[in-house]
């Protein structure tokens, strides 16, 4: 079966028309390693903003560390010097499960506190495992169990599903 | 891999379960440490110098050798990964001194004890903890005797690759006591195993192990010759209290001859950093201003031994149960 995969471009344009409608003051994006990182890069780069672009690394708050593990090279977390009273938009390429964002909001709560936090991502799929929902969709898909997509970059971004 | 199988130190699939000692590691391995410690370093720096990885585990250290540094740089690392900490220093009275640790640890065992990290006088011990523990509970050696203190020589290969990048151009000098040193020991093995250009010992031959050159370094008695084309100074302390008879001559002539100045220090190569695994005995093997000058290297090794003990730590306790990466 071949699922049709959307054009990035065209989400992430859709993405920052969505955004502009809801934007609040001199939000600050921040990206989920790697892929949500690179769609954030985008949106940064289209919506014009003076603000710091920030990139979150999950890997030290994984729910999933007793059973895996760390990587080995984990990047590094790079978030603008002060979130406290900020608004903020975290960017991810994919949200599926939730896993993932949730261990974002924890990071990001060691931060500091900001005064909001909007979730964009590129594809929501089906296969949510906690009460997470995103504020800004570039699309909505439905995707069989054993199918898993990926954004593959950083120069052309590529939307890729995979069967395994 | 396969020279690691047979390790204590490993478990069926080739993980490591504890870290006893760098002999026998492989350079993956001590690569990967260092490589995690390095996005540990910037968990330092933050609002809440916390991370969740260890949330719930409990970390004993064990310490029948009294260390205020080492055990508090544990303490802090084993904390930043959010484990609970017991601090315990036993006396160790009993005459059959092998039973009563073990009756120490599986008492602390039966709490349900996830790591321990040990510390003792006589060489062995953690390995011997090591042997009897269940598979779910992991051993850091902070120090056994003259044996091994493998979580020092892996905060100072990372302070050398911070500062130097590549081994394999480097020629580094050990200065010092060789013969108490188990930082010294740790040190040449994961040198070696890192691919190092040279490794040379360097101090009184009354302090130099006969043999030491099978470990794949360079005796020298001479420091001012020894210093020739060094990189990297790593000094190690006087263990006095350790010393029985007349090891050394005075304080003043150990200085005169074998205390790191400014001077012996531009007889190595130009930029050739000092380290010190510290306490420092000042005006006897290190010159203040050398400790405290520009090359001195020594604070950064305490800073950066938080996170490489938190890669340690999370390393150890991490993918116990086998399993890959989920998405979402």
């Amino acid at each position: 079966m071949n699922t049709p995969v959307p054009e990035p471009d065209l989400l992430i344009r859709a993405m920052a028309e969505s955004l502009t409608a809801v934007l609040p003051a001199d939000p600050i994006i921040i990206g989920i390693h790697t892929g949500g990182a690179w769609v954030a890069r985008e949106l940064h780069t289209q919506l014009g903003l003076k603000t710091p672009l920030g990139s979150i690394n999950i890997n030290f708050y994984r729910d999933d560390f007793s059973r895996i593990g760390l990587h080995p090279q984990v990047r590094a977390s790079e978030i603008p010097a002060n979130i406290e009273g900020q608004n903020l938009i975290l960017v991810d390429d994919v949200l599926q499960t939730g896993r993932t964002v949730r261990a974002a909001l924890n990071e990001i709560f060691s931060y500091g506190r900001p005064d909001s936090v909007r979730l964009a991502v590129m594809v929501e799929r089906d296969g949510r495992e906690l009460p997470i929902q995103p504020d800004i969709v570039g699309t909505r898909m439905i995707l069989e169990p054993y199918q898993h997509i990926k954004l593959s970059g950083p120069q052309q971004l590529k939307l890729v599903v995979a069967e395994r | 891999m396969t020279g690691e199988r047979n390790d204590i130190q490993f478990d069926a699939e080739g993980n490591l379960r504890h870290l006893l000692t760098t002999e026998g590691l492989s350079a993956e391995t001590i690569s990967e440490i260092l490589d995690t410690a390095e996005s540990f370093i910037s968990i330092g720096e933050r609002y809440i110098r916390k991370v969740p990885l260890l949330h719930g585990r409990t970390v004993v250290n064990l310490f029948f050798e009294p260390s205020t540094r080492t055990r508090t740089t544990f303490e802090i690392a084993a904390k930043r990964l959010s484990a609970d900490v017991i601090n315990l220093n036993p006396s160790r009275l009993s005459t059959s001194k092998g039973e009563s640790i073990l009756d120490t640890v599986r008492t602390l065992e039966a709490m349900h004890t996830d790591m321990f990290v040990v510390r003792d006088g006589s060489s062995g011990t953690a390995h011997l903890i090591a042997r009897h523990v269940p598979s779910h509970v992991h051993i850091i050696n902070a120090g056994d005797g003259r044996h091994a203190h493998p979580t020092q020589a892996m905060l100072d290969m990372f302070t050398i690759r911070q500062s130097k990048g590549e081994f394999r151009n480097l020629r580094v000098a050990i200065v010092g006591d060789i013969l108490h040193s188990r930082v010294a020991r740790s040190q040449i093995h994961a040198l070696n195993i890192l691919g190092t250009k040279e490794v040379r010992v360097i101090g009184p031959q009354t302090l130099l192990p006969t043999e030491i050159d099978r470990l794949g370094v360079t005796p020298v008695t001479d420091l001012d010759e020894g210093l020739a084309d060094i990189d990297v100074i790593m000094m190690l302390r006087l263990q006095l209290e350790r010393m029985e008879g007349q090891l050394i001559p005075s304080s003043q002539e150990y200085f005169r001859l074998y205390g790191l100045t400014a001077a012996r220090v531009e007889r190595a190569a130009p930029g050739a950093v000092v380290m010190h695994p510290g306490p420092m005995n000042r005006g006897l093997e290190i010159a203040s201003a050398v400790a405290d000058g520009d090359r001195s290297l020594i604070l950064p090794q305490v800073t950066n031994g938080i996170a490489v003990r938190m890669s340690i730590m999370a390393k150890l306790m991490g993918g116990e149960t086998g399993g890959t990466a989920a998405s979402g």
